[in-house]
């Protein structure tokens, strides 16, 4: 895989949830290093950073959070502190990995360069209006099957690239109570298209997008209540991927799923996934009632680029779901100070 | 070597609710390797091109042959919606089985190995597949959640974790990839070497390629849909019964709620056909399929449409009066779609369920 890679045209944003960075940029120094690090402190977190030397690097912290969102009222805390990454950067393309993730290996014992596949995957077309069965086409040793129609082989813009997990997969509170032992040990070894209308829960652990025409859709909007530090205590992400699934749908562009891996570590205790449970249960609700939501968004012809998508998502939300629970409405107001901030200190 | 846990579940064998179709015109050579995974199962054997021929089936292997002399004493004039000198004369098999379940597989497929140098079972997969639900209507992105060491990712609404029962298991093929003519003769030397280690469900709303070579179904859910179209002899097109079957079969699966599961298990493709003679029997093809994806994605099947062969019908309806106009060839398709329903329904008369009354609890 030697696409060329347009070292400044990626930014990698890492959320720092917690003060010691050091193993996790030593083992990702070889395919770090020729980038620029967008490091985002949560703003709950006290103490220093601990960083490797010889990263090109820029941290950013609450007081940078405050001057940028000038009494907006957005919670950058938690695992949402990335969107501020991706809201001050000014490159082309994010990467962005959880701090508990290091390197996978692939079937072969290869290490793998997650930045480099997520920048092939951005860099290759996605083929949202039919599935082919042999994956992505564009793979060396692929090709479109037959019957593929040929008008459609020139595939569409891929905006986003979601990864995924070797080791503790992202499961929800419930799914890690009853199998906390259960590790994810398939390398499946491809790339796809998620098609045009359907849904998929995307999770932030791993992903790369084009912020230059993505951006404003990854938007911190649905916070959780007791939100916490753990993964399964949040929901952000996944809000934030149907957002921005719908509106791939909508601008005629693709997602695509599957490699890179990243090997996560974080251990699962049940005791700490019992407690998450009575956090995030309010979550495994919330998306029963936010599926049939995304599921019914239309957007109007004049919405052309994801900001007005935004707009038009958070208007529908404060009708369709404001009602429901309080959250939305806060979601609504997030995603349309959102917008507007992006205008400001986004583009 | 290691004794197997008893906790992990064993795939029944079904050995009597699944028969095995193969269409052939050479001979069944291909069998001997798959021996150890087929000798259980029944086998209908379809044999296309000459009916004088006489086709040697390897011994030991519980079969039925059928050659087109058959087709036109057991289906009458109702005969002519099947093909003739194309393998699309299989699904003749899949309506004269009894059985719940179908895997077809073509005459040039192996048995292929995984990564780890073990023989595959494929009819084993296929059997998994379709056992366990598929889920339609939300993209799991861990793949296959019913699958061993998988499940669910967070963010999958608990309400839809029950599935749609599975009504197509779509298997794939390592070494000669299905290709259409051009790639075929752009890439002449490609290999499809990557064993890519996932069943997933292809989402609801979305279209596919379906390829006959290495395809399970469940005959009861879906059977009716899987018409392979006019191809072959006297037609002007080829390489596309199984394309036709699958679109038809995906839009009424999406009707129904059912779902339609692709990837494992690989095949070992062995031999590639002649692209020359491809691109003649795919040329029409190419071009009408610009006008059939759209038909395929747009096509609407009526409230009414509760059972697979009034679906069926009034998609018949909609290729007369949509695609009718691009050729008379999809008029003649119609009328065929039409003629192989009337058939499945005479050869498969409904079961009229018996009044039973529940029996006394027995006690444990």
């Amino acid at each position: 895989m030697s696409l060329k890679l347009e070292d400044n045209e990626v930014d990698i944003v890492v959320a720092a949830l917690r003060p010691n960075l050091n193993t996790f940029l030593e083992e990702w120094r070889s395919f770090f290093s020729n980038f620029h690090l967008i490091i985002v402190k949560d703003p709950n977190l006290e103490e220093d950073l601990q960083i490797p030397p010889g990263f090109d690097h820029q941290v950013y912290t609450k007081s940078d959070m405050d001057r940028v969102l000038n009494g907006a009222s957005i919670n950058f805390s938690g695992h949402s502190c990335r969107y501020f990454g991706y809201l001050i950067s000014r490159k082309k393309y994010i990467i962005s990995i959880d701090d508990d993730c290091l390197p996978a290996r692939d079937n072969s014992g290869v290490i793998v360069d997650a930045v480099a596949q997520h920048i092939s995957n951005l860099q290759t077309p996605a083929t949202p209006f039919f599935f082919n069965t042999l994956y992505d086409p564009y793979r060396q040793g692929a090709d479109f099957v037959r019957g593929y129609p040929f008008s459609l082989r020139d595939g569409v813009e891929c905006l986003l690239s979601c990864g995924l997990w070797l080791n503790i997969a992202d499961y929800d509170a419930p799914t890690q109570i009853v199998k906390p032992h259960e590790r994810n040990t398939r390398y499946v070894d491809a790339v796809m298209t998620v098609p045009l209308r359907a849904m998929m829960p995307l999770s932030g652990i791993n992903i790369g997008f084009n912020r230059e025409v993505l951006g404003p859709a990854l938007v911190p909007g649905l916070r959780l209540d007791g939100e916490g530090k753990r993964r399964w205590e949040t929901i952000e992400d996944i809000w934030s991927g149907m957002c921005a699934k719908v509106i791939c749908d909508h601008l005629g562009c693709g997602v695509k799923s599957g490699l890179p891996y990243v090997w996560r570590g974080v251990g699962s205790d049940a005791d700490n996934a019992m407690d998450s449970l009575k956090k995030e249960w309010e979550g495994v609700k919330l998306m029963e009632e936010v599926v049939p939501f995304f599921q019914s968004v239309k957007f109007p012809k004049t919405a052309v680029t994801a900001a007005d998508c935004v707009i038009e998502i958070s208007r529908m939300a404060r009708e369709n779901l404001a009602s429901l629970n309080p959250v939305y409405a806060q979601a609504a107001d997030t995603m349309e100070a959102w917008v507007d901030l992006w205008k400001v200190a986004g583009s | 070597m290691a004794k197997e846990s008893s906790s992990i579940p064993c795939t029944p064998l079904l050995k009597d609710e699944l028969d095995i179709v193969i269409p052939t015109i050479r001979n069944l050579d291909f069998l001997e390797m798959w021996r150890p995974f087929f000798q259980p199962y029944h086998l209908i054997i379809v044999q296309d091109g000459d009916p004088s021929k006489t086709i040697k089936v390897p011994e030991g292997f519980d079969h039925e042959l059928y050659n087109r002399n058959d087709i036109n004493r057991i289906l009458g004039p109702k005969a002519a919606c099947i093909s003739f000198k194309d393998s699309a004369c299989r699904c003749f098999g899949y309506m004269v089985s009894k059985k719940k379940y179908i895997y077809t597989i073509d005459d040039d497929c192996f048995v292929a190995k995984d990564p780890t140098g073990k023989e595959i079972n494929a009819l084993e997969q296929h059997i998994k597949n379709l056992l366990s639900p598929a889920t339609p209507h939300f993209f799991n992105t861990l793949y296959d959640p019913y699958r061993e060491g998988a499940d669910f990712v967070r963010g999958y609404p608990f309400s839809l974790r029950e599935g749609a029962r599975t009504a197509v298991s779509h298997g794939l093929w390592l070494n000669i990839p299905d290709y259409d003519a051009p790639t075929q003769l752009v890439k002449p030397r490609e290999r499809n070497t990557r064993y890519v280690d996932a069943v997933l469900t292809i989402p609801k709303g979305t279209l596919f390629p379906m390829c006959g070579m290495n395809l399970a179904f469940d005959r009861e859910l879906i059977g009716p849909a899987m018409y392979f179209g006019l191809m072959g002899d006297g037609q002007p097109i080829g390489r596309y019964d199984d394309m036709w079957a699958g679109w038809c079969t995906k839009v009424i699966c999406d009707h129904l709620g059912l779902g339609i599961k692709t990837g494992l298990p690989y095949i070992w493709h062995s031999k590639a056909s002649n692209p020359f003679v491809n691109l003649k029997k795919e040329y029409k093809g190419i071009f009408w399929q610009e006008e059939l994806i759209p038909f395929f994605q747009s096509a609407v099947l009526s409230k009414e449409c509760t059972t697979v062969q009034k679906c069926y019908i009034e998609l018949s309806k909609q290729v007369r009066e949509k695609l009718g106009k691009i050729d008379p060839y999809f008029t003649k398709l119609a009328d065929a779609m039409v003629t192989w329903i009337e058939a499945w329904d005479d050869l498969n008369p409904p079961k009229v369920a018996a009044e039973v009354p529940n029996g006394p609890a027995k006690a444990k």
